[in-house]
Formats: structure tokens, C-alpha cells, sequence
């Protein structure tokens, strides 16, 4: 999703750009996303800030693109059990707004109105309108066909160098099939950046964190929001590299019910896991005790893309010349992939920059920098 | 049974057909202890699907050839100390310890952990599982033996009522005596066809034609391969001099290209095809009838295996086998295989294969060479029937030109009701270039039968028309449930044992 928006900015900048992947459009973690585009469990700063343009930026890309790619702006809502956790939402909503994002305290009364399924004895929460979804995979061959003639895609071609000049600046990439020259090379390789950095001889840590959603049978929509635990915003932002759930449920267009969302740092092992099976099962069916009685059909695992800090890595890197990054944006890929997009475009054409990237800088984790 | 109710069985079999059960009662002649786990009430799999008790029919037998060789392996199972858990539908099998991962690591198993890893076979009860209980089932090595399912090509109007599948109609009148029709077209490919329309024949059914797609000649070209399985002759001489009898007509090289009717079958059109399954201009004649039983052979249930990890190799008929050894192993080490999951074969070569793998089996666990003449035969006599399974496999693999008979309009996932237009655009204007992208972008295969009828469609339309002579089934690697799981059962699954308490949801920062 990230390199089809960099591609897709950069073609309408007036750039001619190829995108070549190993495998077919969206055939790693946007396909296996599930498409959030939320600010909601964005603490303020420079994500946040990011995640704002982006979803400035979804809402005239769905205009453009056809109805296929799903877009909903059906808000998210984040729910407390207890009133200590409803505090902490309260503290965390109170930043945002200052931030910019709308956030509307929703007492446990009136939770009902808007997802009439919900269990009984919440202590509240919070609606966050903005927050909207995207069937990535779509939404990603879409914007690659919007773009134009100016982008070439070259699939199923893996990239297995890089060409460089003798005082080391980039030239292009070299694959199974021969060289392709270019005087700008973007790493939008998500999950599998660190080993793009690599052949470049720089280092990125970017690690996989596997995640798992479970896929319910279609069901008329009876979930309506995008509706999480409170827990949701503590895992996300966890360094722990052992298994964190927090049950994400969501409705989709086309009926079946997604439960994410489970984290763990695996390495790229798909073996299904029955614990996170059962910690997802047990956390929805108790924001929605109606999902006990309704059947799983599938569950399939992810990588997201985790930089230690969290936070992407987007932009120029000063030690390669002509080589920049755009990668590293862990679970929200999909919805940072417009305003990543128009950076790096911009950061080519040498336009103005809608924001500052300094918190991106993919040097930041060198040793020396 | 196991010495006690916490050790792991020696053997888990999925799956109570005729590979299953073979494998299931030699392993527990052979002193193992053994758990046989089966969605149906009865034994059988689908080959000898036979009535239940209560509808009284007197002889099951008359529907079936071969039935003492069941009727001996069910006698055998009635006998031994095999615990037959009927009525259990597996979702999944995890590997329980060693890696930490499943249901993480586990203590205690003492000397028997030396043995290698414990398998956990999960699954749900009930009818149909959807208010089941989950059950987990723990053993030292496992037996997939899950058969095969039918594989569809889909064609104009195959979503009427009245078009069953070909191996659904005779499921349907073995287990229940009931024929979807009157007068019945049976079309597709394969040999099932021929069994199919005798029994509905026989069963009182008018049968106006058998329609099969590929040419019959090509059994001549491996005469070798007949000539060492003498049982295949007599089983087509039977077929063929029952069809007979009943005036049925074989038209070969021929396929039901659309079906009429407005709320079900009125009438199928036939159309000629030439070498590469391209339907030939002009050539369709209307047959009335009011029902179609139809398909395309059988393809291997894999699931299971897949989701472990298991190796598979492509057939001659353009699906997705398990890769085995010798033995019956797969390649995952403790899981073995026996039946149609190897490739379609039959009752008979499964029945071998089970044996096979149930004496592997206990060798394994014995750490010793075992029965090793035993093994010698039943590898030579499964490799001659292997062999003349491929050869009439790859008589029936679906040519590329099959796809010219599908309009834009043709529904070809039905779950998600995705046509070939949609699939065609997505493959033109949005690069999806294989089946896994075909489905991302259309739904194709995300439904309830998770691309079991139109995953093979789905593969063809993707590789485009002529580029690929063979259709390959997509990877089930994505599919990782056999079988769809109420969220209550997934709820209460056993909390794992070794936990530590501070990887607790939302603590662990």
C-alpha cells in the first residue's frame, strides 16, 4: 500500500516510476490487513500528525477511486469496562483534541445508540469520527491504476541489488531479469525493509510483528464502528516482543466480522496459534457476547513492519545518496500510506514538505547518528 | 487407550474411510493405542456412505462393490481397542510442544517426551459443529486420512436448483435413497461418472446421456497400468455393461456448456469440444432433463496438512497432493498421510496405504525394524495402483479451453457471487496474476466453502486463457480451518499450562 502511494503521488508530481515487487500487488501485509485508517489510538506527535493528513488525503483519494475500494468513514469507538480505564481514555482524548482530532465522550447509556449489540456494563467511551476503513488490497491496485501511464509495474520480479555509482550514489536496481536505472530508489519493502536496507549496506532494524485476524462468517451488519477495548492503545504501543491481544472488531462491507488484534515478535512463522485463537475469541465474544454463537471461517496471520520506536521510517538517506525509505509503519500502514506517499514525493520533486519528518529519519537507530 | 487420561494417544487417525480405518485398526492390532476421529456419525467416508440404522434399508450392500472388504475392517474395529470419537469435525492440528509455540511448552512428559512432539488434534462437536464442544485430542504421531472433496468448473447456470454434484448424488442415494430427479444428465470428467449414472440407473433413474469431457481412448496408451490392475477392468466391464442394460448414452468429448430453467432445471445444452476443452461453434444440442449431476473428479482434502506445513506435489489432473515417502510419512516429521489425501486412488489403494502407514507407524514408535515383509508387499501393491491412478488422471486433467465456456456473467464463486467478468478485470486491469491475489481483490474463494468449489476456476481465469495447459489448485496455507468454528468453541479452548503471568492482554509494557 505504501509503495502504491508513493508511486501513485509521485506519477501525478510528473515523475516516471516503476514499481517492482517479488510477488504480486498487495501479496504481503496489506493483504493482510485489515485496512484500518484510524487516528483514534494515535497519542499526540508526529504519527499522529501524519495520520491526520493521511486522513485528509484518504477522503480525496475515495472520491476519485471507484466504490470497489470499500472506503467507509463509519468512525471508531473505543470502549471502556471500568472507570479507571474510562479515565485514562478521558486523559488520552483530552491530548488528541488538542491535536486535532475529534473525539466525543459517549456515556454508557447511550453506548446502545450506536452499537445496539454491545454488552451490558460498560463504563463508557469514546466516538472518534474520523477514523474510517479501506479494503487495502483494493484500494491499493486501484491507486497503482490511477495513476497512470507514468507508472510501469514489474511483479513477481525480485530486487537483488543495487546499482550504484562509483562515489556511491544510487542508479537503479538490479533483478533476476536485468537492471532497471533510476535516480531515485524508494524502500517501501514494509515487514521485509530491513533486508531492502541492507542490499543498499545501510541498516534499518525493521522487525516482523506478527498478527493474526480471525474472519467470521457474513453476517447482516450487526457491528457498525470500528469498536476496541481501551487495552487496544497500551499494546500497540508496547515494546514487548511477547503475545499482546486486544480484541478489534469490526463489520465490513461484505458481511464477514474481523477480530483482530493480536501482537507478537515471531520472526515470519505463520503457524497457526491457538492461544491467540483463543484470547481473540474470548475478548470479542465479550465486547459482543452475540459473536459466541457465530462460526470463524478463517484466520490468517501478518507482519507489521515494527521500528522500535514506532514510528516510521520515511524520507532521504543521507548515506546513500539517491536512496529513500518509506517503510516501518507497523499496523498502520494503510492509513499512513497517503501523506507517506506525498512525502516522499515531494521529497523527489524538491517541493515544499506538508510537515516535518525529522522524527522519521531513518538514521535515527544508527549507532553513530 | 492410553495408559492414562492425561498421556498422549500413540496415534491419532482423522478421519474413519477406508484409509483411516485400515490404518486405525492395524496400528491397534499392533498394541499402539489409537483415537479414530470422524465428522459422520458412522463409519465409511464417503465411498461407503451407507444409510443410518433408522431408515431400515435392508441391504446398503446392493449400492456398493467391495463391501465385505469394509465389513471386514469394520468388524476389526469393533474388536479392538481403537477409540472411535464419530461426530467430531477437526478445525486444526498443532504441534503442542517443543517450540514453545500451540499451546506452548509442556512438562512432565518425562521419557515418552524423547519420543518426539505431541500433536494436538483440535476439534467441535456436534452436527454440523456449530454448537459443539471443543475437544482436544493428544498423540504422538497422526494420521491425516481426510479423502477428497468434488472438484466444480463452474458453466452457465450450474447455481439452478437441480444441479447437484455428481459424487453429491450418489452421497445422496447411498445415504438416504434419494435421487434429485427424474431424469438426470450426469456430466464432468473422471471415472466417477460411470459409477454415478449406473447407481442412479439402477435406483429407478431415467438417464438420458453421460457427458465427459475428455476422450476415453487414452486408457489404451497404459495398457500396462491396466493390465496390473485387473479390478479397474472389472469395475468399468460392470459400469459399462449396467449403462447398457439402461440404455445409457456415453458422449465423450463433450460438456454441459449451460443449463435452462427458470426455478430449476428444465434442460442442459451439450456442446461438442475440441482437444484443448474449447467448446465447438454450433455444435449444442438441448437435452431436457430435470436435474444435472456434475463434476470434475475428486480433489484431495489437504487442509490439515497444509496448514501444518506439509510438502504437496502437483497431480496429473491439475490438483494439490500431499508430497509422502515410502511410508506414508509426510514431511513434517510424526504426521502421516493415506488415501486421496496422496491423490485420488480409490478404496482399495487407500486401504493399502492406511495398513501401510499404521505398520510404519508402530515401527516408529518401536524404534526397530518391523514387519518389514508386510511393508515390502503393501508398497508394491500400492505403487501399481498409484501408477494406474495417474495414468487415468492425467486422462481427465480439465484443458485450458475450458474456460471459453464460462460468459462474464457466470457466477463463478457462488458463496460470494463473483463472476468471471469480475475475475477477468481483476486480472487485466488490476495485475492480479495469481489465485491468491485473484481473491484478495474479488472475494472469489472468501466464502463459506473458502474456495473449495471455485478455487480451481479462480486459478484458471487468473493464469489467463492458453498460457497454462494444467489447472493448479491454489495453496491452502491460508486456510487454516478445516472446517468453520463457533467463537464459543475458540473461547474455550484450554488455557495453556506454562504461561508466564505477565504475558496477560495489556500488561505487557
Amino acid at each position: 500500500m505504501v509503495g502504491a502511494a508513493c508511486a501513485y503521488f509521485a506519477a501525478r508530481a510528473g515523475l516516471s516510476v516503476t514499481v517492482v515487487d517479488r510477488g504480486p500487488v498487495a501479496g504481503g501485509t496489506t493483504g493482510a490487513g485489515e485496512g484500518n485508517l484510524l487516528v483514534s489510538d494515535k497519542e499526540p506527535g508526529p504519527e499522529l500528525e501524519l495520520a491526520l493528513l493521511s486522513t485528509e488525503l484518504w477522503r480525496e483519494l475515495a472520491d476519485m477511486l471507484p466504490p470497489g475500494i470499500e472506503y467507509e468513514p463509519k468512525g471508531g469507538l473505543v470502549v471502556a469496562s471500568g472507570e479507571a480505564g474510562l479515565r485514562v481514555l478521558r486523559d488520552f482524548a483530552a491530548g488528541q483534541e488538542k491535536a486535532g482530532v475529534r473525539a466525543e465522550e459517549v456515556p454508557a447509556e447511550r453506548l446502545e445508540d450506536l452499537e445496539p449489540h454491545l454488552a451490558p456494563g460498560l463504563a463508557g467511551g469514546f466516538h472518534y469520527p474520523q477514523d474510517a476503513q479501506v479494503m487495502p488490497a483494493l484500494a491499493a491496485a486501484h491507486l497503482l491504476r490511477a495513476a497512470g501511464d507514468r507508472v510501469c509495474l514489474r511483479l513477481g520480479e525480485e530486487v537483488i541489488g543495487l546499482l550504484t555509482t562509483a562515489d556511491g550514489a544510487v542508479r537503479g536496481v538490479r533483478t533476476a531479469a536485468g537492471e532497471m536505472h533510476a535516480g531515485h530508489v524508494v524502500n517501501a519493502a514494509g515487514a521485509w525493509g530491513g533486508e531492502f536496507a541492507r542490499l543498499a549496506g545501510v541498516e534499518l532494524p525493521v522487525l516482523p510483528r506478527r498478527g493474526f485476524v480471525l474472519v467470521t462468517e457474513p453476517l447482516p451488519r450487526v457491528v457498525r464502528h470500528k469498536v476496541y477495548a481501551a487495552d487496544y492503545v497500551a499494546d500497540v504501543a508496547s515494546d514487548s516482543a511477547a503475545l499482546g491481544t486486544s480484541a478489534v472488531v469490526e463489520g465490513t462491507a461484505a458481511g464477514p466480522v474481523l477480530i483482530g488484534a493480536s501482537r507478537e515478535r515471531v520472526g515470519f512463522d505463520r503457524t497457526l496459534s491457538t492461544e491467540v485463537l483463543r484470547r481473540l475469541a474470548v475478548q470479542a465474544t465479550a465486547l459482543f457476547p452475540f459473536l459466541a454463537g457465530v462460526r470463524a471461517i478463517r484466520t490468517y496471520a501478518g507482519f507489521r513492519p515494527y521500528l522500535p520506536d514506532h514510528l516510521p521510517a520515511i524520507g532521504p538517506d543521507p548515506r546513500v545518496p539517491g536512496l529513500l525509505h518509506a517503510c516501518g509503519h507497523e499496523g498502520a500502514g494503510v492509513g499512513l500510506a497517503p501523506a507517506t506517499g506525498l512525502l516522499i514525493a515531494r521529497s523527489l520533486g524538491g517541493g515544499e514538505l506538508p510537515l516535518d519528518i525529522g522524527a522519521f529519519s531513518p538514521v535515527r537507530f544508527a549507532a553513530d547518528g | 487407550m492410553p495408559a492414562s487420561a492425561s498421556d498422549p494417544y500413540d496415534l491419532a487417525v482423522i478421519g474413519a474411510g477406508s484409509a483411516g480405518l485400515a490404518g486405525a485398526v492395524t496400528a491397534a492390532e499392533l498394541g499402539l493405542s489409537v483415537a479414530l476421529l470422524d465428522s459422520s456419525p458412522q463409519t465409511g467416508g464417503q465411498f461407503y456412505r451407507h444409510p443410518a440404522q433408522a431408515i431400515g434399508a435392508v441391504r446398503p450392500e446392493a449400492l456398493h462393490h467391495d463391501w465385505p472388504a469394509f465389513a471386514e475392517l469394520r468388524r476389526r474395529l469393533e474388536r479392538s481397542e481403537v477409540r472411535h470419537l464419530s461426530g467430531h469435525h477437526v478445525w486444526a492440528v498443532t504441534k503442542e510442544n517443543g517450540d514453545g509455540k500451540g499451546n506452548g511448552e509442556r512438562k512432565g512428559d518425562g521419557e515418552r517426551k524423547e519420543r518426539g512432539d505431541v500433536w494436538a488434534v483440535h476439534a467441535v462437536t456436534g452436527a454440523d459443529g456449530a454448537e459443539g464442544q471443543p475437544v482436544r485430542v493428544r498423540a504422538r504421531a497422526v494420521l491425516l486420512a481426510t479423502g477428497a472433496y468434488e472438484r466444480q468448473l463452474p458453466f452457465p447456470g450450474w447455481t439452478l436448483p437441480g444441479v447437484v454434484g455428481a459424487g453429491g448424488a450418489q452421497a445422496m442415494l447411498k445415504s438416504g435413497l434419494v435421487l434429485p430427479g427424474k431424469r438426470i444428465v450426469v456430466a464432468g470428467s473422471g471415472p466417477l461418472l460411470l459409477a454415478v449414472a449406473s447407481s442412479l440407473a439402477a435406483a429407478g433413474a431415467q438417464v438420458p446421456a453421460v457427458i465427459e469431457a475428455s476422450g476415453y481412448l487414452g486408457y489404451a496408451r497404459h495398457p500396462r497400468a491396466l493390465a496390473a490392475n485387473p479390478q479397474k477392468l472389472v469395475e468399468a466391464a460392470v459400469h459399462g455393461a449396467a449403462l447398457l442394460r439402461h440404455r445409457v448414452r456415453l458422449r465423450t468429448r463433450s460438456a454441459v456448456t449451460e443449463v435452462h430453467g427458470t426455478d430449476r432445471v428444465e434442460a442442459v445444452t451439450v456442446t461438442r469440444l475440441d482437444r484443448d476443452w474449447r467448446p465447438v461453434r454450433g455444435t449444442g444440442r438441448r437435452i431436457a432433463c430435470d436435474a444435472l449431476a456434475v463434476g470434475h473428479g475428486l480433489a484431495p482434502q489437504i487442509e490439515l496438512a497444509t496448514a501444518l506445513g506439509c510438502a504437496t506435489r502437483p497431480t496429473a489432473d491439475g490438483t494439490t497432493a500431499l508430497a509422502l515417502g515410502g511410508l506414508q510419512e509426510t514431511s513434517v516429521p510424526g504426521v502421516w498421510a493415506a488415501g486421496e489425501t496422496g491423490g485420488i486412488g480409490g478404496a482399495q489403494l487407500a486401504r493399502a496405504e492406511g495398513e501401510l502407514a499404521g505398520t510404519a507407524v508402530a515401527a516408529g514408535l518401536y524404534g526397530r525394524p518391523y514387519r518389514e515383509g508386510r511393508i515390502r508387499a503393501l508398497q508394491r501393491r500400492r505403487d501399481r495402483m498409484r501408477g494406474f491412478a495417474e495414468a487415468m488422471a492425467a486422462r481427465h486433467a480439465p484443458a485450458a479451453g475450458w474456460t471459453d465456456w464460462l460468459t462474464d456473467a457466470t457466477d463463478v464463486c457462488r458463496c460470494e457471487e463473483v463472476t468471471a467478468g469480475r475475475i477477468r478485470e481483476a486480472v487485466t486491469d488490476l495485475g492480479a496474476s495469481d489465485a491468491h491475489t485473484v481473491k484478495l481483490l474479488t472475494r472469489a474463494g472468501m466464502g463459506w466453502c473458502q474456495g473449495r468449489m471455485c478455487g480451481t476456476a479462480a486459478v484458471c481465469l487468473a493464469a489467463g486463457e492458453g498460457q497454462l495447459r494444467r489447472a493448479v489448485e491454489p495453496p491452502a496455507e491460508r486456510r487454516p480451518f478445516a472446517v468453520p468454528v463457533p467463537l464459543s468453541a475458540l473461547a474455550s479452548l484450554d488455557e495453556p499450562t506454562g504461561t508466564r503471568p505477565d504475558t496477560a492482554p495489556g500488561t505487557d509494557h
